[in-house]
């Protein structure tokens, strides 16, 4: 394992997330957040998952931050949003959830020093071999997975789901004096398509 | 026959408990029949075992059966035993007997009545406990039997229990008469503590036999029952709920606090005769107390207004002639009292009942007047039953048993001249009240109109009761007019004899005479003040001594004054000032914990995520550390 | 200790801010940094299971965002605001 790859991730993830939680501007914070996504990438592959590394970069980085950039973006919260969000964010709320914080840090830590932990192996554990286990005894977990994937698109669809109310549909067509139905024109279709769902 | 016995009891209190379960969802003649059956069932009950005892009594002159242990602890076993003999025959002869044509007349009496299977269902109760009460074998079933009694007496003072009056006239009954049930039940302690055994045979036989005459133990436990009579039977200084319980419906009055329940204390100084004779002390204060009430009682009710509190305090006062004839020894004379006194009372308070549901329940006899022709039976009822009661000379029968206890008052060794005038007093009073009630109800101007008139279930008793009350006396006549003693021979094989004493001065015949007297005196004197001449009756109430005196007897001797005073106000003031003492202080604390724990948990639920949040995360420390450390 | 650490900051996050779409990116965080824990312990051993169990936190952490944003669309309909401490409703 290539520890100075290791620790400069390490740092870089670690800044990342820290500037994640601080920042007012949401997109800014997400993008951070996908910095910090890949520089927990990058670990994986030093621990020897490069398919799990991947799999980081493809679906969490890469679809679950951006899902969360469409929704920041549609909500087009603006310049007052962060205005509003400066005033919520004060520095003396800091204070319990660091000492908390700082606290489980410590426990962690102390955990880590009288437990049995040595250095991590150097081996790689081949994709091949994360599939077999996969579906090998891990296979209800799939499928329970599965199921679970089902029912949070459907959630999230009727979540979102909302009417939109419905506008006159224009008869250009009449105006115009012909009577088919070609010519005419809606104005705004909102017949209640789902809006949010990606 | 004699095992039938135990019907006697059993068949009022079955009818009773049909009619408090089933009585209430069938109709009313039902209700009737089943309660005026089973009482009817009794008396003849009665009947043939009166007769039974009479043409082949029983060995010893005394039947006993025991239907089954009631408790068994250690050396205490009372049962549940029945014991008959002629004291506890006549009285279940007079309680079944008048309490059946009592039942008839209510059977049309409290017809327009809600609560018609109530009545029944609390009077059928009453009479089996007063069953139970006479026929007791051991001194705690009687007690059970006294409680009964004293329990229907409540539910049927406050039977229209809507009006809070009613409830509060029957919660006095209950509670002055508990102040005597305690003394009882102590007397009962200390007999059972010394002697070792409740069955009343038994008990007399070791008394007389372990105690002397005069020692103390004797006199407290003669005392104690004393107590427990004077709550029961209304003398003093207990004697001030009776007028109050007028409040329930008439027939009851008729029944319970004139024919049998306040008759009780009577019977339980008889039964246990051979205690109060191992206790002069103690039989003269029965001798003090009934003639002194007596002639409080009789002062009381020459004041009163109200038709149902006069037969009250005459009810007090006759019984204070019993107490009397107990307290100087004549036993038998005051059983033959008490017989022919439930006869006539029971007649005059029903037809008090005659006269009140045909006036609308108007009570108060200033209001009514001129009756005699509208209501006979009222009428003849009355004249008879109040001539009884003052003791019309020769035909009514309480003539006959009321100078035998004056010719006892001053016979007997423990008679004195002093209780022979008062009863001669009680005589004149009696007799006044009595005819003032007549003439001011009866005769004079009419002022208001008659609007029901009764049928044959209301006639028939009183016709009934008339009877007994004028052939009722002739069992026992004195010596100068046929010398019959067929009822004190009788009640003999339980009942001492009365001695006497040869005091010189008068003889029985005189004594009758002097009575005779004082009965016309008294008539005389209520025709004159109250037929004749009003306006002397008014001029001496007018007046400011009368007015004194009136309101002084008017309110019973001030006796409830008194008891406020003394008890009622202390007690209300010191639990008011004891109101928030230490211990409520106590209770009120564990509410006031409650509440601020609520308070503490109701502010953790803020509803804000962040916060639940927070919570999380700092118990997820917390136990990881507790994993950690300890 | 990585992971530790990343989790920490995730928690910091999740309690600090109060705008929903940052909550929403500290659990994420949070979620990301147990993975890391995991992958590390599967790595540790040599063993499949480690990438396993983060495959299976993967898929649950992309089904809970899609939920999560759509109730952030339901906030902001509602409230007109993404602010956590504005729905205490069923506070009491």
């Amino acid at each position: 394992m290539n520890v100075i790859a290791f620790y400069i991730a390490a740092v870089i993830a670690i800044v990342a997330t820290v500037l994640v939680i601080t920042l007012k501007n949401a997109v800014h914070a997400l993008l951070y957040l996908a910095v910090s996504l890949i520089a927990v990438a990058v670990i994986f592959y030093d621990l020897g998952a490069p398919f799990i590394a991947g799999l980081e970069v493809i679906v969490y980085a890469g679809s679950i931050i951006v899902l969360f950039i469409f929704v920041v973006m549609m909500l087009n919260l603006g310049k007052r949003a962060t205005a509003s969000e400066a005033a919520l964010l004060k520095p003396a709320m800091w204070i319990g959830p660091v000492a908390l914080a700082a606290i489980l840090i410590g426990e962690m830590a102390y955990l880590l020093e009288h437990g049995a932990m040595g250095v991590p192996a150097a081996s790689v554990v081949t994709p091949r071999a994360v599939g077999i286990a996969l579906y090998g005894p891990y296979v209800i977990g799939v499928e329970l997975s599965s199921m679970l994937l089902m029912a949070a698109l459907v959630g999230a669809y009727h979540l979102g789901w909302h009417k939109q109310p419905k506008l006159e549909i224009q008869d250009v067509s009449r105006e115009y004096g012909t009577g088919t139905d070609a010519g005419r024109d809606s104005i705004r279709t909102g017949s209640g398509r789902p809006a949010g769902a990606a | 026959m004699f095992k039938l016995l135990f019907l006697v009891p059993a068949i009022p209190f079955a009818s009773f408990l049909w009619l408090a379960t089933v009585g209430p969802r069938t109709s009313r003649r039902a209700v009737a029949i089943v309660g005026v059956g089973s009482i009817a069932a009794c008396a003849l009950l009665s009947l043939l075992l009166t007769g039974s005892y009479l043409v082949s009594p029983p060995l010893g002159g005394a039947y006993t059966q025991v239907l089954w242990t009631w408790i068994a602890a250690g050396g205490f076993t009372p049962q549940i035993g029945l014991y008959l003999d002629v004291l506890s025959l006549v009285m279940m002869l007079v309680v079944s007997f008048v309490s059946f044509v009592i039942h008839l007349y209510s059977a049309e009496f409290m017809l327009g009545e809600e609560g018609y299977s109530r009545f029944f269902a609390y009077m059928n109760l009453f009479v089996a406990s007063m069953i139970t009460l006479v026929l007791a074998n051991n001194l705690l079933l009687l007690y059970l039997g006294w409680e009964g009694v004293g329990l229907c007496s409540y539910l049927l003072i406050g039977f229209w229990y809507q009006d809070s009056v009613n409830g509060a006239a029957a919660q006095k009954a209950f509670i002055v008469t508990r102040v005597g049930d305690t003394a009882f039940a102590i007397g009962l302690f200390l007999l059972f503590t010394h002697l070792g055994t409740l069955d009343i045979q038994e008990l007399m036989r070791r008394a007389s036999e372990q105690w002397s005459t005069g020692s103390s133990l004797a006199i407290t436990a003669a005392a104690l029952l004393l107590g427990g009579a004077v709550g029961k039977s209304a003398q003093l200084p207990l004697q001030t709920w009776l007028p109050d319980a007028m409040a329930g419906p008439t027939p009851t009055s008729a029944l319970i606090h004139a024919a049998t329940m306040v008759t009780a204390g009577v019977y339980l100084i008889a039964r246990t005769h051979v205690l109060f004779s191992l206790a002069p002390p103690a039989q003269f204060a029965v001798a003090v107390v009934g003639a002194a009430t007596l002639l409080l009682a009789g002062c009381s009710s020459l004041v009163q207004r109200d038709i149902k509190r006069i037969l009250a305090y005459s009810t007090i006062s006759q019984i204070g002639y019993m107490f009397l004839a107990l307290g100087v020894g004549a036993w038998s004379a005051a059983i033959f009292h008490l017989m022919t006194h439930a006869f006539f009372k029971a007649l005059l308070f029903l037809a008090a009942g005659v006269v009140i549901q045909a006036l609308h329940h108007e009570h108060d006899i200033f209001k009514m007047g001129g009756l005699r022709r509208d209501l006979p039976y009222g009428f003849w009822g009355f004249v008879i039953g109040g001539s009884a009661l003052a003791g019309l000379p020769l035909i009514t029968a309480g003539f006959y048993s009321k100078d035998l206890i004056l010719w006892h008052t001053w016979s007997s060794p423990q008679g004195s001249i002093a209780l022979w005038i008062a009863g001669m007093i009680g005589v004149f009073l009696t007799s006044l009240y009595i005819y003032r009630l007549i003439f001011l109800v009866f005769y004079g101007d009419k002022k208001m109109e008659v609007s029901h008139r009764s049928h044959w279930r209301i006639k028939l008793p009183v016709v009934a009761l008339c009877f007994l009350s004028i052939v009722g006396g002739f069992v026992n006549m004195p010596r100068a007019l046929g010398n019959v003693t067929a009822f004190t021979d009788l009640l003999h094989a339980s009942l001492p004899e009365a001695l006497e004493a040869n005091k010189a001065g008068m003889t029985e015949g005189l004594s009758e005479g002097l009575a005779a007297i004082s009965f016309g005196c008294g008539l005389i004197a209520a025709y004159v003040l109250f037929l004749r001449r009003r306006s002397i009756a008014n001029a001496l109430g007018a007046s400011s001594a009368g007015r004194a005196i009136h309101r002084f007897w008017f309110a019973d001797w001030g006796m409830d004054w008194i008891y406020d005073r003394a008890f009622v106000r202390p007690v209300i003031w010191f639990s008011t000032i004891d109101r928030n003492d230490f211990i409520d202080a106590f209770y009120d604390g564990v509410a006031g914990l409650t509440e601020l724990s609520w308070r503490a948990l109701r502010a953790t639920e803020s509803g804000r995520v962040r916060w639940y949040a927070a919570w999380i995360t700092a118990g997820t420390v917390i136990f990881v550390a507790i994993a950690l450390w300890i | 200790m990585l992971a530790g650490i990343l989790f920490a900051l995730g928690v910091v996050g999740l309690l600090v801010r109060r705008n929903l779409v940052f909550v929403l990116m500290s659990v994420e965080i949070m979620l990301n940094a147990a993975g890391l824990a995991f992958v590390s312990a599967g790595a540790r051993w040599a063993q499949a299971d480690g990438q396993v169990m983060f495959i299976f936190i993967l898929s649950m952490a992309a089904s809970e965002v899609a939920v999560g944003l759509a109730l952030v669309l339901q906030l902001y309909r509602e409230k007109q605001s993404l602010d956590l401490d504005s729905v205490d409703e069923m506070k009491g």
